[in-house]
């Protein structure tokens, strides 16, 4: 057991504790609060795989930016007698049982992969991943339709967001 | 390499050498950086106390006052004295207050500022560690900061504490978006988001490279930490004390120091980014020097702040929104056009650093024009005093 | 690289202690004699009137929107920006293009009245 799989076990546990404990909560706000740590633990498994760009992004991003937008959402539309919410679907039976099946399906599959108990290959360190993301997402062969079509797709975005949550013009 | 030198590196080979013939590498390994980051986070924290008092007597001084100079000599105590005073009063949490969420936010405060410190560049070789992605880093770990706000706001149970919050929110995440804007062209500028590399590749500072980006990253830093002119989040005449305000005792002082370190962090990354932060003479083979030119200009971009905040009034949100909105950010999306395609016209052209400033100035001279035109088509009819008769007695 | 991350682990770790020192000390020091006029909510010295909840602006919401949208653009720009010395010159214009692009999203936003603080 390296360190690098008892941090990764760590990591995991803390992850699937919090997102349990988000979907239970009733009270929305901690839950939200408790969806930031598991989005924060998402991105130490990105650390872990070497990725830290794409750490820095997830942090930036989905906690800086979507999980506060989360927060505004529940915390503006929500009043004291709403707070404490029915926090279980009646149908968790069978969420229950599609959930076991499709976990055991998985474990399954990777338990017939012969790396399953491998740690990940270290990357040579004089490579600039960065830099090389960066040419890959502007180079004709690369990636540079899709760079632009996100763009186009969050314009997008913005705009429907903007048709769907401006403020109505009141009639006088 | 004598020990004066460079002493950091020196006792760090007496430690290290020490401990790797007493434990297990990795042991060993772990035990340098728990002690690197000791002396990173205390290093921050004691700035914060000497901090306090420079911000304190400066503030007076532009008042035409002289600032505390009972506690100790010239009031040196003074932050000892307020920090004894607020370990010493009661803690109160309301009753209906959201009891994990309002003891983790001031901690969360300080936290969100304090990891900053793991990436400054003090001097050739000191660094925290030099993360590949740090400018990012900075710009990532400003968003537990405002976590922490949101979560400060919500659990005091407080309609004006969360009304504050939610404006402070407003206001940090709207001013992110030109700061992270003029964080990029640094990044442009020098090829990479390390830290080190930044200050390395400033044989001419950036400020010199991109003045109006500094402008605006200077602008929109002073907005996030929550100065004036963008008072708004702690304007005692308007919303109390904004989302602090059912904090006490030392949790508030948390937050308290948690701002002052913010914003002499800001000094130090205008210093990092733009003014070549430890570069001077003499500072690749003495790297203290580095470090007294690091904190030299830091204490220029801090008293900028300073000042900024002494001198201007508070403006308000709608304002505030707009001038981020309507101005700053276009404005450095235009810079960042304009660094990017003269950067890549002039490459490895002597004629860079001409060009590079001349464009800012014409970006700067055309963004004038049409804001002039601009305010032409909206401003109101003057209103002027009519004369009146001055009403006699009959 | 995970060596330079690990410090900041290490850092976040001793980072959250160091507050906690203060206010667990305040918690030895501090008086603690709690009363229902203390523990009210503070309202200008006042009894609280209604319930605590914030009239529904959807400005904060769309502030946030808009936020959002300009960090994606801003994640998805800086490997153009740091791997700027090994683009040929139209790859820049390809990254101007995208700029643009949501640049023009902020002007709809701005003619739409969207950013105004009503």
């Amino acid at each position: 057991m390296t360190a690098q799989q008892g941090v990764f076990l760590f990591i995991s546990f803390v992850i699937l504790f919090s997102a349990y404990t988000m979907v239970t909560r009733s009270n929305l706000v901690h839950a939200a609060l408790f969806l930031v740590v598991t989005l924060f633990g998402v991105a130490v498994i990105f650390v872990l795989l070497d990725a830290g760009f794409l750490a820095v992004v997830q942090v930036l991003v989905y906690i800086g930016a979507i999980a506060i937008l989360m927060i505004f959402a529940v915390m503006l539309t929500q009043d004291n007698a709403a707070k404490q919410q029915e926090s279980m679907n009646l149908n968790y039976g069978w969420a229950l049982l599609l959930s076991a099946l499709f976990a055991f399906a998985l474990i399954v599959m990777l338990g017939q992969w012969p790396d399953i108990g491998g740690l990940a290959p270290a990357l040579d360190p004089r490579r600039d991943t960065i830099a090389e993301l960066g040419s890959a997402l502007v180079s004709p062969d690369g990636y540079v339709i899709p760079f632009e079509v996100a763009s186009v797709l969050l314009l997008a975005a913005l705009i429907g967001a903007l048709v769907v949550a401006r403020p109505q013009k009141k009639d006088k | 390499m004598s020990f004066f030198q460079d002493p950091v590196s020196a006792i760090s080979a007496l430690i290290s050498n020490f401990l790797y013939t007493l434990l297990p590498q990795a042991w060993a390994h772990l035990i340098m950086t728990l002690l690197g980051v000791v002396v990173v986070a205390s290093f921050g924290l004691i700035i914060v106390i000497f901090l306090i008092w420079v911000e304190r007597k400066i503030a007076a001084r532009f008042q035409d006052r002289v600032g505390p100079n009972r506690a100790g000599p010239y009031g040196l105590l003074q932050t000892f004295a307020d920090m004894v005073k607020l370990l010493t009063k009661e803690d109160v949490i309301p009753e209906k207050a959201d009891r994990l969420a309002f003891n983790i936010a001031p901690i969360l405060s300080v936290v969100a500022v304090l990891l900053i410190w793991a990436v400054i560049p003090f001097a050739p070789g000191w660094i925290g560690t030099d993360l590949n992605v740090g400018v990012l880093y900075i710009a990532a770990v400003g968003s537990f900061g405002i976590l922490s706000i949101l979560m400060a706001g919500w659990s005091s149970n407080n309609k004006y504490a969360l009304l504050g919050a939610f404006r402070a929110v407003a206001q940090l995440i709207s001013y992110e978006v030109p700061m992270l804007i003029t964080l990029m062209v640094p990044v442009l500028l020098a090829r990479g988001m390390g830290m080190m590399d930044m200050v390395r590749d400033q044989a001419v500072w950036f400020i010199v490279l991109a003045p109006v980006s500094a402008i605006i990253f200077l602008v929109s830093s002073i907005a996030e930490i929550g100065r004036t002119p963008f008072d708004l989040l702690e304007a005692e005449s308007e919303i109390v004390a904004g989302y602090h305000t059912e904090y006490t005792g030392m949790k508030f002082g948390l937050f308290f120091a948690a701002e002052f370190l913010h914003a002499f962090t800001i000094g130090v990354l205008f210093a990092i980014l733009f003014l070549g932060g430890w570069r001077g003479p003499g500072a690749e083979e003495f790297p203290l020097l580095g470090v007294i030119y690091l904190m030299l200009k830091a204490s220029v971009g801090y008293f900028i702040v300073m000042w900024v905040r002494s001198t201007l009034p508070r403006i308000r949100i709608d304002q505030m929104l707009a001038l981020n909105w309507k101005f700053l950010t276009p404005l450095s999306l235009a810079l960042l056009i304009l660094t990017a395609i003269v950067e890549k016209t002039f490459e490895g052209n002597a004629w860079r650093v001409p060009a590079l400033l001349i464009g800012n100035v014409i970006v700067l001279i055309v963004s004038y024009y049409i804001m002039r035109a601009a305010s032409r088509r909206t401003s109101k009819e003057r209103v002027t005093f009519k004369k009146r008769p001055v009403a006699k007695p009959a | 690289m995970q060596n330079t991350w690990l410090f900041i682990g290490i850092f976040i770790a001793i980072a959250g202690v160091f507050p906690l020192l203060p206010i667990v000390i305040a918690r030895f020091l501090a008086p603690h004699k709690p009363n229902p006029i203390k523990l009210e909510t503070y309202e200008c010295g006042m009894e609280t009137v209604g319930d605590t909840w914030v009239q529904f602006k959807v400005q904060y919401y769309i502030y946030a929107l808009v936020f959002l949208v300009f960090d994606i653009e801003i994640a998805f720009l800086f490997p153009w920006a740091v791997a700027f010395d090994a683009l040929p010159f139209f790859a820049v214009l390809e990254g101007v293009i995208f700029i643009l692009i949501l640049a023009g999203g902020l002007l709809y936003a701005w003619k739409k009245g969207a950013l105004e603080w009503s």
